[in-house]
């Protein structure tokens, strides 16, 4: 049906090996509901008409593609700034949360649960849950909790419950393990809004969609500033993935264009402390979809570690094992220290805070060997209002 | 012929299916666990293989394979405890167990060792009958081992009649839509209907049962019940020295 479409678009839910919907037969009525009908909700005029007028007037879409002078100095490379961190509530994430709530509220679902880890997500979920007027749960790790109080006390603000994940290692896995047992506990009232591109199908496809208005800007955006559409290279920081979804797809199958992936190695990528899960991962399935995972050789999940919250997790989203694995995407580790000098270094070339998360990116550019001419973006997935105590105590050791 | 499937062969009606978690409480009373529940009449045993993510599981169950987990409790020590097991009880011993954890064992492994150590049965509840048919089919299907599906009471009669057909266990009734543990009021409407569908295997009822009165029920409906967090309870409680007054309490004078 996608004709000669490689990466884009999932097969039977499938991106080659990876994806499925692993789950059991008591979350399947939850699952085969959105499954058969998200495409057709997302294609409703009103739909459609809906989700642009958000973008645009709430969200504040287009975000700009800015070049930026003294960091494209510093590297003798062109540098542009996707400006995901200009979004409301200050991180790519409110793209998802918003064509969410709109096909939670066209499957007459009055109650919405989410997932989060340092709280970006669950911030953007609670936000359009205020928005439309609908009851938030939002579990997090008990000990996401006491590390990521400032997000916790906006979710509240915001009017959602935040429940305390207690299960396992109290961790952004926990909270998704819960969220997910929540669903099969209340079926019928609640749509459960994933943060990622990961979980069963049909979520890492409708998440994709929904975060894929970043490279539609981009297409325009530097065609406007270049007299090209397609850059020398993108680069995203990946989690579970969204943002570098939304980054790289409509120039999935232009492979003239390199997709570079850059994940947190934490402490280093072999020492025990990492979150850079498609070197040290394998195939293995988590949260209903077959991809690459931290885990032991017995197949239980392994905790992973990384100095940012939002990239902290043992698996990534089913496309982005197909993109790294069929060699469409390369990927690049970044250590803790230098994603954190990289936000230094950042603030005072361009007078931007990046998230930590967006912060593994940029230092990405130390790793590439980048040409005079070569035209680099970079998705700055988010701000980082969030990190300034981690900058600050880092800083304070060194 | 595995020993499940002589048991239906034997026995139609008022089958006690208990569940554990392999390794709990103590890493090695898997083995006097399931003697006890054998030797009091329970006429299958369901050996749940620990996870660190049981998606389909309440607290309790989830509880006690994180302290199995705690313990050390992992594949290989669990096909040795059944091949002990196996010198003195014939007792069906089905074992419950997320995909994951077989698909690092590797799934041809995996089937060996279960066909060698005495494993009759198994329930998969995160396999999915489509990617199980499209995938994995040829492979348990050439085994010894009885595969059992999950139906909820939302699953629609294709899907249960999909199942049936590729099942040579039991299907696996799920009381309500809520995971393990869950105490809701069950259908009668729902076991009504599933009885009335005519399938070619026998029919256990699970989740939720905790008494007499709820083994009865699904008793009265279908060929029998699955036991699980209340026995997971029961043992956190009261120790694995009274088996055989739990199984007595549910059976009463049967
Ligand atoms: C700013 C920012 N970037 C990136 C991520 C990672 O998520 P993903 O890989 O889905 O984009 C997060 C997650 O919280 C985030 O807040």
């Amino acid at each position: 049906m996608q004709g000669s479409v490689k990466y884009t678009y999932p097969a039977d839910g499938f991106y080659g090996p990876f994806g499925g919907a692993f789950i059991p037969e008591l979350l399947q009525p939850c699952v085969e509901e959105l499954r058969s009908q998200y495409l057709s909700i997302m294609a409703e005029p009103s739909f459609l008409h809906q989700f642009e007028a958000l973008l645009k007037d709430y969200v504040g879409r287009p975000t700009p593609l800015y070049y930026a002078h003294r960091l494209s100095k510093h590297y003798q490379s062109h540098i542009y700034l996707k400006r995901e961190d200009l979004c409301h509530t200050g991180a790519h994430k409110v793209n998802n949360t918003i064509g969410q709530i709109l096909v939670a509220q066209r499957l007459g679902k009055q109650r919405i649960i989410a997932e989060t880890g340092a709280g970006q997500h669950g911030v953007a979920t609670a936000t359009v849950c205020a928005l439309m007027g609908l009851e938030c749960i939002v579990y997090m790790g008990e000990k996401d909790i006491v590390r990521q109080a400032p997000n916790v006390q906006r979710m509240k603000m915001l009017g959602a419950e935040v429940r305390p994940a207690s299960s396992g290692s109290k961790t952004l896995k926990d909270a998704t393990n819960e969220a997910i047992r929540d669903w099969i506990n209340n079926p019928s009232d609640t749509h459960y809004i994933i943060g990622s591109v990961v979980g069963p199908h049909p979520y890492p496809d409708m998440v994709s969609r929904f975060q894929s208005v970043i490279s539609q800007e981009i297409l325009w955006q530097l065609k406007e500033k270049t007299g090209n559409e397609n850059p020398t290279r993108i680069i995203a920081c990946v989690g579970g993935g969204s943002n570098a979804a939304g980054a790289y797809f409509h120039y999935l199958e232009r492979e003239s264009v390199e997709l570079i992936s850059v994940e947190a190695g934490g402490m280093g990528v072999h020492s025990g402390k990492t979150a850079a899960t498609s070197q040290i991962g394998t195939q293995g399935v988590i949260h209903g979809s077959m991809t690459l995972l931290m885990q032991t050789k017995d197949g239980q999940i392994v905790e992973p570690h990384s100095i940012s919250a939002g990239l902290d997790y043992p698996g990534i989203g089913p496309m982005h094992a197909h993109l790294i694995q069929s060699k469409r995407a390369k990927v690049v580790a970044i250590e803790d220290d230098h994603a954190v000098k990289a936000a230094f270094l950042m603030a005072k070339l361009e007078g931007i805070i990046p998230a930590l998360e967006s912060s593994h990116a940029l230092a990405a550019l130390d790793e590439l060997e980048l040409k005079p001419n070569d035209i680099n973006v970079i998705n700055l997935s988010g701000r980082g209002d969030k990190d300034l105590n981690t900058f600050m105590n880092h800083t304070r050791h060194e | 012929m595995n020993r499940l499937q002589q048991l239906f062969n034997r026995k139609a009606g008022n089958i006690l299916n208990i569940y554990v978690t392999a390794g709990y409480p103590g890493l090695h009373d898997t083995e006097s666990v399931v003697l006890s529940l054998a030797e009091a009449g329970v006429d299958i045993i369901e050996l749940g293989i620990p996870y660190s993510d049981p998606l389909a599981d309440g607290e309790t169950i989830q509880a006690s394979s994180q302290q199995a987990l705690a313990n050390g409790m992992g594949l290989s020590l669990l096909f040795k405890q059944v091949a002990r097991i196996r010198l003195k009880s014939q007792i069906p011993i089905v074992l419950m167990g997320y995909f994951n954890q077989m698909l690092q064992y590797g799934i041809p492994a995996f089937i060996q060792h279960c066909e060698t150590s005495g494993v009759d049965g198994l329930i998969i509840p995160d396999l999915p009958i489509e990617i199980y048919q499209r995938d994995y089919a040829h492979l348990f299907g050439a085994s010894t081992l009885s595969l059992s599906f999950l139906i909820t009471p939302q699953t629609p009669e294709a899907r249960i009649r999909k199942m049936d057909e590729a099942s040579n266990g039991f299907i696996y009734m799920v009381s309500v839509n809520a995971t393990t543990g869950t105490e809701t009021k069950v259908s009668t409407e729902y076991f009504e209907r599933i009885k009335g569908m005519g399938l070619k295997n026998p029919r256990l009822i699970g989740f939720g049962i905790k008494d007499s009165a709820g083994y009865n029920q699904a008793c009265s409906y279908a060929d029998g019940a699955i036991i699980g967090s209340a026995f997971i309870k029961f043992i956190a409680s009261e120790g694995i020295g009274k088996v055989k007054d739990f199984v007595g309490g549910i059976r009463g004078l049967e």
